[in-house]
């Protein structure tokens, strides 16, 4: 812990898949709640960066921002260099759907359709791939993942690990440049744990994609390669791992 | 889109019961819309070709729209006078071969000329005022469905017989007189002239039964004391509703009234309009009843669904597309509704048209009159759709503006 805070982990020169910039973000209320301040970083390409701290240091409030799901009140997120703060919603809606990829603590899968038809959705959404070319990815996505057997069952028919690895597939569904996991495998046990880690590991490893995720699992975290690490809503720490 | 409304359906579809019960609620105030429209345009139809078969399509009367200008005002401009006695004027259309003549050239349709006037009727001491009008029996035929009507006798014996005469049979039977029994008419200027009865009629209309009688035009000429005069010209036309050009022209043309059946009926097509408005009126509010059905469960998807909004907004569904599934729910509903309303009031009206109702005044048979119509099934279905959208619309901008981040952090 010896590592000063709020030092960025690259240098400025690699060109930032994401960046924040004196981030913050206040609830507003009669007291109004700081969830973020003042939080800087630099996330590269095929980066595996894991934001921990305590329960309600604003790990999750970060990646809803860095995810586009929420604004900041002050400061800014860059994605691919390009500003976010000046997009409309249905901008930003098409920017979540085109580059980023969410994993939620809860599997948030739609339980009245199957697997395949909830990793198809996002492409279908899309539109860029024929009918046939989305269900050869899906079917590819889920295989890589070991569901090649469970194509057709319903989110309710599927072990927790199982679903965790669906959401993730449906993540990857239109190939990301960033995946955003919030506590991914928060409700899981060990086995389905480590499923879903090797599955994000391998992402990062063969795709090249960027994977951030909210983790307060220290082995966890402990195994990614960079750890930004959160208190009060502040970076405590930002480090290179081995 | 089509994702959109696979996800709609999927969302309905596991929501069977309230679905079903949504799309009966549409369903009922459809059919019901339009079983009542086609019985109101059917009795309203029944109603004006009733209407239209007893009286004349447009009338040509011995009258000037506006009253005859009196001399002492093209004498004395601008000044008030009174107490004048207005000028003679001979009633009476002059020259009604001429005005036939040029009718009959434009005209696509039946014209028939009478005489009408008052004469009082006297038989076995009885005296019935009557409105006595002498016709052309021939022409008369082609303009009134009188023939229809006859009870007893027949109508073209008026050309047979000279001093023939048709009355109503509610007449006859005060007088106690009979086909055959011969009668005296007096005019007003006191002129008498026995007729023989030569057909009764009964229109079920008890003023024209007890007051209305027929006889030769030339016979009645003679008895009004108004020679080669006529009084009226009645047209019945092949297309209905040139009624109101006709009398326009034919009015412009010989510079007497000339009134079509819908001016002549203003009031009545009043109360038709009133009855349809009140009518669209009760169909809406039944309709609008049917939208808090939908709103009602669409409101509830909404809220069950909530954590799915949530998702497909991660996953870069816009706003717009969320509005759009649930506003697609309600009009799925309505849809479904809206076909099963208009099977429902084809059906209905397809009974009532069954059924047949006994009289007891009368010994005709009669049966409700439904008119079918495609306009009824758009309407229903139309104001049912707007409706569905409206009661979809309203939860579905609440679900659009869900906030995600809300609900994820809520889902633990």
């Amino acid at each position: 812990m010896s590592l000063p805070a709020r030092r960025p982990a690259q240098a400025a020169t690699t060109p930032a898949l994401v960046e924040a910039r004196d981030l913050t973000r206040i609830l507003p209320a009669v007291v109004p709640v700081t969830l973020v301040q003042d939080v800087s970083f630099r996330i590269g390409k095929s980066e595996f960066v894991a934001i921990t701290g305590p329960s309600g240091s604003g790990k999750s409030s970060l990646l809803y921002l860095l995810g586009l799901l929420d604004r900041p009140t002050s400061g800014k997120v860059f994605i691919s260099g390009a500003r976010t703060d000046d997009l409309s919603p249905a901008e930003m809606a098409h920017m979540r759907l085109e580059k980023l990829g969410f994993v939620f603590q809860f599997h948030f899968l739609l339980p009245e359709f199957t697997t395949l038809e909830n990793v198809m959705i996002p492409m279908q959404k899309l539109g860029k791939l024929s009918a046939g070319d989305q269900l050869d990815h899906a079917t590819a996505l889920l295989a890589d993942l070991g569901l090649e057997d469970f194509l057709h069952r319903r989110p309710a028919q599927l072990s927790g690990g199982q679903r965790q690895r669906v959401a993730v597939a449906r993540a990857l569904a239109n190939s990301p440049d960033l995946i955003l996991a919030d506590e991914p495998t928060g409700s899981l046990d060990s086995v389905a744990t480590e499923q879903v880690f090797d599955s994000l590991r391998k992402i990062v490893e063969t795709q090249k994609t960027t994977v951030v995720a909210v983790t307060h699992d220290m082995d966890l975290a402990a195994r990614m390669e960079r750890r930004i690490h959160l208190v009060d809503g502040r970076i405590d720490w930002d480090r290179q791992q081995g | 889109m089509m994702l959109l409304l696979r996800i709609a359906a999927t969302h309905i579809r596991n929501r069977m019961r309230q679905t079903v019960v949504s799309v009966l609620g549409v369903a009922l105030g459809v059919g019901f819309s339009v079983a009542m429209a086609s019985l109101m345009e059917g009795s309203q139809r029944d109603f004006t070709a009733t209407l239209i078969d007893a009286i004349p399509h447009v009338e040509i009367v011995d009258e000037q729209r506006a009253p005859a200008e009196q001399p002492a005002s093209t004498v004395y401009d601008a000044v008030a006078y009174s107490g004048l006695r207005p000028k003679e004027d001979l009633r009476g259309i002059r020259n009604p071969t001429e005005a036939l003549a040029a009718l009959r050239d434009w005209v696509d349709g039946k014209l028939a000329q009478r005489l009408s006037g008052q004469a009082v009727l006297r038989y076995s001491g009885q005296d019935i005022g009557m409105t006595l009008t002498g016709v052309d029996p021939k022409r008369e035929l082609s303009v009134s469905k009188i023939r229809d009507d006859m009870r007893e006798g027949s109508f073209e014996d008026l050309g047979t017989t000279a001093n023939g005469l048709v009355i109503g049979d509610k007449a006859a039977e005060r007088l106690g007189a009979d086909v055959g029994d011969t009668v005296t008419l007096t005019s007003a200027g006191g002129v008498a002239k026995r007729f023989k009865i030569v057909g009764l009629f009964h229109t079920g209309i008890t003023t024209s039964d007890e007051g209305l009688a027929y006889a030769p035009l030339k016979a009645v000429q003679i008895l009004l004391e108004k020679p080669d005069v006529i009084n009226s010209i009645a047209i019945r036309l092949d297309t209905i509703a040139q009624a109101k050009e006709v009398a326009a022209r034919a009015e412009r043309q010989l510079g007497y009234k000339a009134v079509s059946w819908e001016e002549a009926n203003e009031g009545l097509m009043e109360a038709f309009f009133v009855r349809n408005v009140i009518m669209y009126t009760v169909v809406g509010a039944i309709l609008v009843v049917a939208g808090f059905g939908i709103f009602n469960i669409v409101s509830t998807i909404v809220h069950e669904k909530s954590r799915d909004i949530a998702i497909l907004k991660s996953l870069g569904f816009p706003e717009s597309d969320i509005q759009q599934i649930f506003v697609l729910e309600g009009l799925v509903i309505g849809i479904l509704g809206a076909l099963a309303g208009s099977a429902l009031g084809f059906g209905l009206s397809s009974y009532m048209a069954t059924i047949r109702f006994e009289f007891t005044q009368d010994v005709e048979m009669t049966h409700l009159p439904i008119y079918f119509s495609w306009t009824h099934y758009i309407i229903a279905c139309l104001l049912a759709l707007f409706s569905s959208g409206i009661a979809g619309y309203i939860p579905a901008r609440k679900a659009a503006r869900l906030n995600p981040v809300d609900i994820i952090r809520g889902a633990t």
